[in-house]
């Protein structure tokens, strides 16, 4: 069964708009975490380089810079969380995935609609005053479970047809980008203060890291060491077991490209193949090699291409 | 001219009166009514409100308004006292809008082909001819099923025990019906004892009766039709009402961008290329929907689609060129096509209406501005009309000069006193005026569904219900036979 590229178009940046606006939760979450580890920015009047990882892995430094002068915790996070202007807030990110949903009520079930309106009209009514009396990282809590509600509505009651391929194709390309994003801000963190590899402070940066993708205990489960960072990056990176790893994303990628298939998507599935032969076959030692940021920069450049490839192929009217 | 007492469903012809509704036997349709009303108490009430209130915006049930500055989102009020209908007075008036709608069918094919009714002199030629919405592309085109009127909108009044008025027919894009199917699901939601406890219609096979319709005036020759909804996008006021209806149907909800025609055919781009739509139920008006042949620079519209309609290689619902029987001016002469094509005599009556094309009536309404209600031919939505009794004087010498610009423009009606119906307020349960929308559907066979949007006129002694001037709704139920008194 085929569908209009049109209402394809909408899931798809409904389910990356969905994800984005969880993984902004927790990117803001793990540099509230930092923060608060001893050499963390909030003290003593230090630069912050939390805060600036932030806008660096989300892209919001420019239209930030624009608009306030200091790269304070409580400026870097009502801009990330309720600033309308900002259209990587999550307030503008739940706001466009509801105008894609409502595009496409058609394409939605009644739960999946629900879920996500709900959301729409409880964050619309929050004040910055109402979200810091709640605590932040209660907002997080709650943007993260409001997507997994989402997700777990659509994964529920959806028909599995074409538009469930691409809400779902939308889900894993933005979570492979936000896991990439995710796993920069180390790099952004550490490099300014240079903290010593290996150090307690070290340790608890990946801690938090691993926190913030609800990894910490897997970590565990999955390693039975204590924290290592080259343990951590195969993790995120290579371990197709995990959901949010780069491979876990890029399996989910490749087998939701062939259900939808057709002639058209021969680039893409060409392009998802050489990304996912990279994961599959790829070592830890050798990203170390290349340099973590660089590995990272060229996954987030070339899962774009992909999504574009996606896009031209399938969503965009001819 | 005096207005008679305004007939009260629940109370009677006396209406609601200085006791309001608490006290006083009421009509025995409202028997349960008042029993429940009874039974709650205040603090219910508002609860119970405001549960509504909740479900309809996480529903996203909403409306755009125009016209003040930004369109905005806004949930159209909702009454929870129902308005209750008799077995016997529903099948008065499902058999008059049945009766209506094949006459106005039966016309619509005549005006397109052989023309009878005007070579018999029962119409006069020129409120044909000379209409803006008659369509001389449809001459001579036959459509499947000779069905031109698919999906018919018929606004009713009521007056008294036993008296309704047709107010309008809406025959090009009827809006509405969602309303009437989520105001029952959330009713039965809030009071679901009410339903187990009265015998009351059902009306949630309207979306499979339509769906069955559309798919019955498929092109010739195609097994399994596929249909699609055209909407004008997201950006329209009935939004929410068109993909509420495609999402009931299982069918496509398409923009024009979404189409294109090659060969007389239409195409919808999907993910694998262009695949064929068959039917396409429009809610687009005919102006819009082929930039080939209407207005050149509408986006909505699909170019090249009035070819392949005229060539049979789509259907549209509803047909092209019904507006020419849904204006005001042509109301006037629905009784006349009943009985010409049907030798039935009208089971519903028209309101009086005058003609302002006609200098004896011009002046007469002239002198009588503060007591008639005057509207635009070819308008819709209560915008641009007159309400004698409730304009003041300013209002009225300015319409006074919109008339003398352009007469023809413009009809005149008594003001009717219609009914009211218990509804909350801020200060209670007090009588407010209501109308009727029943829906009919045309296809292979012709079904009302039993009920209709009831819209209520919020404001005390207001005449005007339309949702886009702030009306309400309220569910509306049609009792069984024999349902009636608890």
């Amino acid at each position: 069964m085929t569908v209009l590229s049109r209402s394809a178009d909408h899931l798809y940046w409904m389910a990356r708009q969905v994800e984005r606006a969880e993984n902004t939760a927790r990117i803001l979450e793990v540099s509230n975490r930092m923060a608060l580890l001893p050499s963390g920015g909030t003290q003593g009047g230090a630069s912050g380089s939390e805060w600036h990882a932030v806008l660096q892995i989300t892209g919001g430094a420019q239209g930030f810079h624009d608009r306030f002068s200091g790269t304070t915790a409580e400026a870097v996070t009502r801009y990330m969380t309720l600033d309308p202007e900002n259209p990587s807030s999550i307030y503008s990110t739940v706001r466009a995935a509801r105008e894609n949903a409502r595009a496409e009520r058609v394409a939605l079930t009644t739960e999946m609609w629900e879920a996500l309106n709900s959301t729409w009209l409880e964050i619309d009514a929050l004040t910055p005053a109402r979200l810091a009396s709640r605590g932040h990282r209660n907002f997080f809590d709650w943007i993260k479970e409001r997507s997994h509600l989402f997700r777990g509505t659509a994964i529920a009651t959806m028909l599995r047809d074409e538009r469930y391929h691409f809400l779902r194709l939308g889900t894993f390309i933005e979570r492979a980008d936000n896991t990439a994003r995710i796993l920069d801000v180390k790099y952004h963190v550490l490099l300014p203060h240079g903290v010593e590899v290996g150090s307690a402070i070290d340790y608890m940066q990946w801690g938090a890291l691993l926190r913030s993708v609800s990894a910490y205990r897997t970590y565990y489960h999955a390693y039975k060491e204590p924290i290592a960072p080259a343990h951590v990056a195969d993790m995120l990176i290579f371990n197709d077991a995990f959901p949010r790893s780069l491979h876990g994303c890029v399996d989910d990628v490749l087998e939701l490209l062939g259900f939808i298939g057709g002639p058209r998507g021969a680039e893409a599935r060409r392009l998802a193949g050489e990304l996912h032969a990279r994961l599959h076959f790829g070592k830890t030692e050798s990203v170390f090699k290349q340099g973590l940021h660089e590995f990272l920069t060229d996954f987030i450049t070339d899962n774009n291409a992909l999504s574009k490839e996606i896009q031209s192929a399938y969503l965009v009217a001819e | 001219m005096t207005i008679k007492a305004t007939f009260d469903e629940m109370m009677g012809p006396g209406g609601a009166g200085e006791g309001g509704y608490a006290e006083g036997p009421v009509r025995d349709a409202y028997g349960a009514v008042r029993h429940w009303l009874d039974a709650m108490s205040q603090r219910q009430v508002s609860a119970k409100r405001k549960e509504a209130e909740t479900l309809f915006r996480r529903m996203g049930i909403t409306f755009l308004v125009y016209g003040t500055g930004e369109s905005t989102e806004r949930l159209i009020p909702f009454d929870i006292i129902p308005r209750v209908i008799t077995a016997d007075e529903w099948t008065m008036i499902e058999n008059g809008c049945l009766q209506r709608v094949r006459a106005i069918n039966a016309f619509l094919s005549d005006i397109y082909h052989d023309q009878e009714i005007i070579a018999a002199g029962r119409i006069p030629s020129a409120d044909v001819y000379a209409n803006p919405r008659y369509r001389p592309e449809m001459i001579g085109i036959d459509i499947p099923g000779n069905t031109y009127i698919h999906i018919t909108g018929i606004d009713l009044v009521r007056t008294a025990e036993r008296e309704f008025y047709v107010l309008e027919d809406n025959l090009r894009n009827p809006s509405g019906v969602s309303y009437m199917l989520e105001n029952r699901e959330v009713m039965m939601r809030l009071f679901p004892q009410l339903f187990a406890d009265n015998s009351i219609a059902p009306v949630n096979d309207y979306p499979a009766n339509l769906l069955r319709n559309l798919q019955a005036v498929a092109p010739p020759g195609i097994s399994r039709p596929t249909v699609a909804l055209l909407t004008p996008g997201i950006f329209n006021s009935a939004y929410f009402e068109h993909v509420f209806l495609a999402d009931e149907m299982g069918i496509e909800l398409v923009e024009g961008q979404d189409l294109f025609v090659l060969d007389d055919q239409v195409f919808m781009r999907t993910t694998h290329g262009p695949v064929r739509v068959d039917v396409i139920y429009r809610r687009i008006d005919d102006n819009y929907l082929d930039p080939l042949a209407f207005i050149p620079d509408s986006l909505l519209g699909v170019p090249g689609l009035l070819s392949a309609y005229r060539a049979g290689g789509v259907t549209l619902a509803n047909a092209i060129g019904t507006g020419v029987a849904d204006d005001k001016a042509m109301y006037i002469h629905v009784p006349e096509m009943i009985r010409f094509y049907l030798g039935e005599e009208p089971i519903l009556a028209n309101v009086r209406t005058h003609d302002l094309r006609h200098a004896d009536e011009c002046a007469y309404v002239l002198d009588h501005l503060g007591e008639l209600v005057v509207k635009e031919v070819g308008g819709a939505g209560g915008y641009g009309m007159l309400v004698g009794p409730a304009a003041s004087r300013d209002e009225i010498e300015c319409y006074r000069a919109r008339i003398l610009d352009d007469p023809a423009n413009f009809i005149a009606q008594p003001t009717l006193a219609l009914s009211t119906c218990p509804t909350f307020v801020d200060a209670g349960i007090a009588p407010r005026h209501v109308d009727l929308r029943p829906f009919v559907l045309s296809g292979t066979t012709q079904t009302v569904v039993p009920g209709g949007l009831t819209r209520v006129a919020l404001g005390e002694g207001s005449l005007v219900v339309n949702t886009s001037q702030g009306g309400g709704t309220k569910d509306t139920w049609v009792l069984r036979d024999g349902a009636g008194a608890p």
